[in-house]
């Protein structure tokens, strides 16, 4: 092969690169093609207070799927499985500390970030300095988790929503809209200013995409890398109170539909989990396509088998659109 | 100085060669751990317990070891369990009870475990996806079926199956035939040159694919095999329990991970013990048992497990990093 062929073959092989489509844009269409649908399948599907109880849901994804993301981006195969562990446990432990009183709001917040970051420390400290896989870290911090919760719970469903929590996460606050909608736009802004706008932003995309590359030039990656555990571990106790609230009590593992669902939400808002590249606002359009998809599955009306038949396969038809690996040609 | 040099190197070669050794160390340990608790938790009786609860896991351990070897993973296994037990029970009933029904059911549990594999195979080397994301959405493939092919649980095996598992031929337990067979696979798995394929494509892949081999082909043989020992695994659920359960498996795929790093494998890929894996289930399962018979409150038993096994997956990792410096 000549030369020129070669380069031409690079060139051609860019620009369809430069063509793929964008996370975003496709899972924003995606979204629009499935309101549609369930549109015509169900009359009153893609009408406003149908779409903003989806967003409702969708928030409480969204916010697990922040930390997860961060945690993604950090590079190092990244990964986050406690996340599911901490929702729950902050659900129970918020409902026991306001236990149904308004007042107890403040110190539920307060012991539940406090409890969710302690958590993520401990999974950074774990993997930076003992030099534990965060696969297999976090995994072993999931069961961990999940005999606290056992202890803390007793056997018992306890703790009990305030509530002017479950009217800020249920009933509209601004412009009709739910409050837990608007915390998760801020979480939004959050985010896209803290990975654009700050030294810890352009710090984390720098020991995602190559550690050594990052500490000869001077990056702490033990203090970041430990943050965005820390991050993630709080941004799941936030869900859990927001589920708290959504739901009144605590029950059983509420999160523990979350642990793969946040993984799936950033992959599919184009965040590769090798880390590096990506962004929340792709996340943000993952969590809304994953819940859309599961709430037509729900409208249908087809049993639990046909619809586990119908998420899994929809799953792996939109990966094979994007969320693709490398080629080994290149 | 020297003297220290050259023990750590001793070390080293003994842990390159056999990586499941601190997964051995441990395991004796809790053996003796056990023992002091309660010496009758060392009894033939309670061993062959052990085993019978057990063997699902280990069989897991080494089906996730064979795609971890090729730096990937397998987060559907347990789904591929769960699909096969109810394949199978369902079958028995679809056949009759001879004995020649249950093992023409045993064939097609494990046809169909090997072809879950292929397709997880297909799914991640074929189409290039992200292996832990993908196999999680055929895990919710594989659950959908088996709720289709068994919505409840509590379908019963015949008791020629549970008898059998059970009991004991020729005088010695069943259970050991099994884990005899189990020992045969492993010695010869590790013979072959699939194995050292698979561990060349775990290691470097982009080296193994320049150096012409067939990467594609051997990660989809890796699962494969993997959907094959999940198969395995599922018949000796099927024994334990005597009956069929559409979501039995969902809870062990993560074990079987925990099982692999317990034994010594990288999650990296490029060092595997299959051995290591199935000592690893095993470790497992005396964590759980030291638990209880130490005494531990009931409601506190799940927290004080979940930390054993996070400290003895840390203490692992963390000694074999130590010696590989």
């Amino acid at each position: 092969m000549s030369s020129s062929t070669a380069q031409f073959l690079t060139k051609a092989r860019s620009r369809i690169t430069k063509l793929s489509p964008n996370p975003l844009i496709v899972a924003l269409c995606l979204i629009a093609g499935l309101l549609v649908v369930g549109e015509f399948l169900s009359p009153g599907f893609a009408s406003l207070p149908q779409i903003l109880r989806l967003l409702v849901v969708a928030s409480i994804l969204g916010i697990v799927a922040a930390g997860q993301n961060l945690v993604i981006l950090g590079g190092r195969e990244g990964i986050d499985l406690s996340v599911g562990g901490i929702v729950s446990l902050s659900a129970i432990i918020a409902g026991n500390v306001m236990s149904g009183a308004d007042i107890g709001i403040l110190p539920a917040i307060i012991a539940c970030l406090a409890i969710g970051g302690f958590i993520g420390f401990l999974n950074g400290v774990g993997v930076t300095f003992l030099g534990i896989p965060p696969l297999v870290m976090t995994l072993g911090m999931l069961g961990v988790l999940q005999g606290l919760l056992v202890v803390v719970r007793q056997g018992i469903p306890s703790g009990l929503a305030a509530p002017a929590l479950s009217s800020f996460v249920a009933s509209p606050l601004l412009f009709g809209v739910p409050g837990i909608i608007w915390l998760w736009l801020m979480i939004g802004l959050f985010m896209a200013l803290l990975l654009h706008r700050t030294v810890l932003g352009y710090r984390i995309y720098a020991i995602g995409a190559n550690e050594n590359a990052a500490r000869m030039a001077g990056v702490p990656v033990r203090a970041v890398r430990i943050s965005l555990f820390m991050m993630s571990g709080m941004f799941s106790a936030i869900a859990g109170m927001c589920i708290l609230g959504y739901s009144g009590s605590s029950f059983a593992n509420v999160g523990d539909q979350y642990m793969l669902a946040s993984i799936i939400a950033v992959v599919l808002g184009g965040t590769p989990l090798a880390g590096g590249k990506g962004g929340y606002t792709g996340t943000m359009t993952g969590a809304v396509l994953l819940v859309v998809l599961q709430s037509i599955l729900t409208t249908l009306n087809i049993d639990e088998a046909g619809r586990q038949i119908a998420f899994g396969g929809t799953l792996l038809l939109l990966m094979v659109f994007y969320g693709r690996g490398q080629s080994l040609r290149i | 100085m020297d003297a220290t040099l050259t023990s750590r190197g001793n070390w080293q070669s003994i842990l390159g060669r056999y990586p499941f050794v601190p997964a051995l160390i441990i395991l004796i340990m809790l053996l003796v751990f056990n023992g002091m608790a309660e010496p009758n938790s060392l009894s033939f009786r309670s061993v062959n317990g052990l085993f019978k609860t057990y063997m699902a896991l280990m069989f897991l351990a080494v089906a996730q070891t064979l795609v971890v070897s090729a730096a990937d993973v397998d987060l559907s296994l347990g789904a591929i369990l769960s699909l096969v037990n109810v394949t199978v029970v369902t079958t028995i009933g679809v056949f009759g009870d001879g004995p020649l029904a249950i093992v023409a059911a045993c064939l097609v549990g494990v046809f169909v475990g090997f072809l879950c594999g292929l397709l997880n195979g297909f799914v991640v080397a074929g189409l290039n996806l992200q292996p832990i994301v993908a196999t999680f959405a055929t895990g919710v493939l594989f659950t959908g079926i088996a709720l289709w092919v068994l919505p409840v649980a509590g379908m019963p095996v015949p008791s020629a199956y549970w008898r059998l598992y059970g009991g004991s031929v020729l005088g010695i337990p069943f259970i050991y035939y099994i884990l005899a067979g189990l020992g045969l696979a492993i010695f010869l798995i590790s013979r072959t040159t699939l194995m050292v394929k698979i561990l060349a494509v775990g290691d470097d892949q982009q080296g193994a694919f320049q150096s012409g081999l067939p990467v594609t082909r051997i990660r989809i043989s890796a699962y494969a095999y993997c959907g094959v020992f999940s198969a395995f695994a599922a018949l000796c659920i099927t024994g334990d329990t005597a009956s069929g359960d559409p979501l039995v498996g969902n809870a062990m795929t993560l074990y079987s991970i925990a099982a692999v790093v317990l034994g010594g494998t990288a999650l990296s890929g490029g060092k595997a013990s299959l051995l290591g894996a199935s000592i690893g289930a095993l470790t497992i399962g005396l964590i759980n048992s030291l638990v209880f018979f130490v005494g531990t409150p009931s409601e506190w038993q799940n927290l004080v497990q979940g930390m054993s096994i996070l400290v003895a997956l840390m203490l692992g990792i963390f000694v074999s990093r130590r010696v590989e410096q």
